[in-house]
């Protein structure tokens, strides 16, 4: 693309002032997730007796409708950003509560709302407007004395929390609460807070544990392989092995015809194996790049809502990439949780997608004081 | 740590940072900003870390599962059933039952196919749906593979196929002794026979549990049986041979029977074992208890007679002889003749109340003491009147097991000791004591009736050379609703050999045998059972040990006849 710098429309504007490395990486994840899909999900599709491209045809179909979100949302401006992210909040959240009464039952959950062509999980949208909204009240809070924000903050947090525990869907808990208490951590809460927080966290965490069997199961097959049934993680570990350097080539891995989850949960396993450690090194280091550079970004910002906002989405980013790729690796307890931008999953794109489209629009280059927002 | 935050955040460009107090929230955040941005980098880098770790460091392992052959003694949940000579009736087997891990499975199609290939008979559609399944970890494809099948499947090297361990309880003699041994289910739960009564025994003890039977006998005895029911056209039969001194039961066969390899293809009329759990009304063989405890109380002597000169009438009853001699019998002639009159008679002088002790002591009120799970109980008039006391002389109005029976006949002919009857093998020192119920006189006294029955009577045709056969024959009508049956009985014979010091008693019934022209159409017990008790003995009394005897055997007719008490 080419535009004058004299050029005033929307498009040149957004060209000048967008992060376009933040773009790239974003770009080359998005490219990485369609060869991904391409290579894992046709096993999948086979194995449970649908047309062998059926996965790959609904994410090929989505990637543009999510880089159309991406782009669109990153030209709004921050209190665009604001204003819709609030819209959306409110509107996931009727939609979640919607699902206790008009839920599609999956796998023991009840998370999705059948619409015609495509079921939609609502709860995948609550993730990055609620960032945005918390980061909005926090920072509210501290510009206007008096200004009740972190309370607010601190009930929807927990009206979020109860809605997110009931349907049961820990994993999507699990991310809320990070990425709530870092914009919190960030937003100057007190150490003593901070500890206490942290304290209150792995309380909760042994609760989980007692309250939800399945739970329970996972922590306990990770802590001791031999108490279950470790098969999913088994399967990974020998995809990696089998991957080496350079990856079986495309099209030769074995696990992916066994692994049930290998084109969302498990994808990053098959991905090794065909395509090696040198592609998975990149794309690690592309997670980490996304994410630090929301880090930088914010760190230059000058309205603390921006910078909340910010560092928010690249947490909620981060976190989930580093829990999916922690899962298949065994390094912490297995958590199903789609590996941002390439795991096969509708809802979960399109949130993504929203989320970096919110934090290209935030970390713009503005000029002028930061004050005015 | 914190100055070198401090240095970071002042690398920032002095014109973003704001001065006062509303921009110290904003330096705060940057502090704790750096702090979270490291915690990502580090995490990032454990992630690669361990990444190359896994794919580069990790040495290639064989499969942790890898299973290791037992070679340990063999451990069985359920003991061995032997015979009294140890030969096997039940066995357990260990079989390899074959199931498959459907995640395991990469392609339930093509798997399904070399299956059924390679195990005849597979659901090759029914079995491709549940490999295919993502759900289970575990389906069955066939249970008790054959070791060629097992080799088969082994041989199509198709991962995610295993085998389990199982046991399968094995009847090696099939039919041939299904009723005493009884069998167990899938899960090795005894359910009939000594499987049921022993169960407790075969689960925690190693040690076989041997049965009294002696496998050879209870084979002739089984073939004797279906030989005279084929003849006869009949609905069924039992045999029993007991060991008097004993009381152990060598063979006990009640047909039809069944296989205790497949009980479930079998009817309720196969499984029934007719010999403990059937009740029947005995008939004339009763006249030996009849007889015993006559000798025994003293109210019958040797020289008596009894008026059998003209039916007999109670109330609305008429009671008569089949074949009527329509005189005053001896007791040797009312035996032989079998004169329901004359034990009529008899019952009379004995009295009601010595009757009914009698029959107490040997046993016809009470169930058969016999192990097995299936055992009834005897049906007995309550009060016991007058006529109830006539029709039971002659074997009616009481029904009883044919166990039963074999065990007040041993006590009777055995020196008068009754013995509980077992189908456990008695050691010498295991054995019970015995209890007398009549004097050692009365028993020799019907042993000397018997052998005459068999020498000049109605038991004629179960003489075999050398083994002094004593016997009574039986012919009852059946019972059926108001009364009884017509052309419907029960042909019997009680046996015992040899008959001046009887070691073994045998009793053979058959059920609604038909006449024959060659029998003139008789189907009655010296007709019917006699010749087949005979057949049996001639077969069994060898196995048994039993040499025949030629000579010096004290002769028990000869005093009757001397004394002239039978004409």
């Amino acid at each position: 693309m080419n535009f004058a710098r004299a050029d005033n429309s929307v498009m040149a504007r957004w060209w000048w002032t967008v992060d376009k490395w933040l773009l790239l990486a974003l770009a080359l994840l998005i490219g990485t997730g369609a060869v991904l899909i391409m290579a894992a999900s046709p096993a999948v599709a086979s194995r449970v007796g649908l047309d062998m491209f059926h996965f790959v045809r609904k994410q090929l179909q989505l990637l543009p409708l999510a880089a159309l979100i991406l782009i669109g949302v990153s030209m709004l401006e921050p209190r665009q950003v604001r204003a819709l992210a609030l819209a959306g909040f409110l509107a996931s959240l009727a939609f979640v509560a919607l699902t206790f009464f008009v839920g599609t039952e999956i796998k023991g959950a009840k998370r999705w709302i059948s619409l015609p062509g495509f079921s939609l999980q609502p709860s995948e949208f609550l993730k990055p407007t609620f960032a945005v909204v918390a980061a909005w009240l926090f920072a509210l809070s501290r510009k206007h004395e008096g200004f009740p924000g972190d309370a607010i903050a601190i009930a929807l947090y927990a009206l979020t929390i109860a809605l997110l525990l009931l349907q049961p869907d820990i994993g999507m808990a699990f991310v809320v609460s990070a990425v709530w208490f870092a914009q919190f951590f960030l937003a100057g809460l007190r150490m003593l807070w901070v500890v206490g927080l942290v304290g209150a966290g792995g309380g909760g965490a042994v609760l989980l544990y007692m309250l939800f069997p399945h739970f329970e199961s996972r922590v306990n097959r990770f802590l001791d392989p031999a108490s279950g049934d470790t098969f999913q993680v088994n399967m990974a570990m020998e995809a990696f092995m089998n991957g080496g350097l350079m990856g079986r080539g495309p099209g030769e891995g074995r696990a992916k015809s066994l692994l049930p989850d290998a084109h969302s949960d498990f994808i990053f396993a098959v991905a090794a194996e065909e395509f090696g450690l040198i592609l998975c090194l990149i794309v690690v280091g592309l997670y980490a790049f996304v994410v630090l550079r929301g880090f930088a970004r914010a760190l230059q910002e000058t309205d603390l809502f921006v910078l909340l906002a910010v560092a928010g989405l690249s947490v909620q980013f981060g976190v989930q990439a580093l829990v999916n790729m922690g899962s298949t690796l065994h390094l912490i307890p297995t958590k199903g949780m789609t590996l941002p931008f390439v795991s096969y999953g509708g809802s979960s794109l399109l949130a993504i997608a929203l989320g970096m489209g919110f934090v290209l629009a935030l970390s713009r280059k503005r000029f002028g004081a930061g004050e005015t927002l | 740590m914190a100055t070198r935050l401090s240095d970071i955040v002042r690398a920032i460009p002095a014109r973003l940072r704001l001065q006062g107090t509303a921009a110290h929230a904003l330096e705060t955040a940057r502090h704790r900003l750096v702090v979270g941005g490291m915690l990502f980098a580090v995490a990032f880098a454990v992630v690669g870390g361990r990444l190359v770790d896994v794919t580069m460091l990790t040495e290639a392992r064989e499969p942790r599962a890898a299973r290791v052959p037992n070679t340990g003694p063999l451990e069985l949940a359920r003991a061995d059933i032997v015979d009294r000579n140890g030969v096997l009736l039940a066995t357990s087997l260990v079989t390899q039952s074959l199931y498959a891990n459907p995640k395991l499975i990469a392609n339930p199609e093509a798997t399904a196919r070399r299956l059924a290939a390679v195990l005849p008979g597979l659901d090759e559609k029914a079995v491709r749906d549940r490999l295919a399944s993502d759900q289970r970890s575990f389906v069955w494809i066939r249970r008790s593979l054959t070791p060629r099948q097992q080799y088969e499947v082994n041989r199509l090297g198709v991962p995610g196929l295993f085998f389990q361990r199982e046991e399968r309880r094995v009847y090696p003699h099939g039919v041939l002794a299904s009723h005493a041994v009884g069998f167990a289910d899938l899960d090795n739960r005894g359910l009939a026979g000594a499987e049921q009564a022993f169960d407790e025994r075969l689960k925690t003890e190693r040690e076989p549990v041997r049965l009294s039977l002696d496998i050879r006998a209870q084979h002739v005895v089984r073939e004797e049986i279906k030989r005279a029911i084929e003849e006869f056209n009949a609905i069924g039969g039992m045999g029993v041979l007991l060991d008097v001194a004993t009381g152990e039961t060598l063979a006990m066969v009640s047909l039809p029977d069944f296989d205790s390899n497949a009980p479930g293809l079998a009817d309720d009329d196969a499984r029934f074992n007719r010999n403990t759990l059937g009740t029947y009304e005995m008939g004339s063989t009763f006249k030996m208890f009849t007889a015993a405890m006559g000798f025994d109380s003293g109210a019958v002597r040797m020289q008596d007679s009894w008026d059998a000169s003209k039916p007999y009438t109670i109330g609305r009853f008429t009671i008569s002889d089949f074949h009527g001699k329509n005189r005053w019998l001896t007791t040797p002639e009312v035996f032989i003749y079998s004169s329901n009159l004359g034990a009529l008679r008899m019952a009379q002088r004995i009295g009601v109340e010595r009757q009914r002790d009698f029959m107490d002591r040997v046993g016809f009120l009470r169930p058969s003491p016999i192990e097995l799970p299936e055992v009834s109980h005897p049906l007995v008039p309550k009060p016991w009147r007058e006529i109830n006391a006539l029709t039971i002389s002659y074997g009616h109005g009481i029904t009883v097991s044919p166990m039963q029976l074999v065990g007040a006949a041993a006590a009777s002919v055995g020196g008068g000791i009754l013995r509980p009857v077992t189908i456990l093998a008695r050691e010498e020192s295991a054995r019970a004591p015995g209890e007398r119920v009549m004097s050692a006189a009365a028993s020799a006294q019907l042993n000397q009736l018997m052998r005459l029955n068999v020498e000049r009577g109605s038991g004629r045709s179960a003489e075999v050379a050398g083994y002094y056969v004593g016997g009574k024959t039986g012919t009852a009508e059946k019972i059926q609703r108001g009364g009884y049956k017509k052309n419907a009985r029960i042909s019997s014979f009680v046996a015992s050999f040899p008959a001046h010091d009887p070691k073994y008693v045998l009793l053979v019934m058959v059920d609604e045998p038909q006449g024959r022209r060659e029998t003139g159409g008789y189907a009655t017990g010296g007709v019917v059972a006699a010749p087949t008790a005979g057949r049996i003995i001639a077969r069994v009394a060898p196995l048994l040990g039993l040499p025949p005897m030629r000579e010096a055997v004290p002769d028990l007719t000869q005093p009757l006849l001397a004394a002239a008490i039978l004409r």
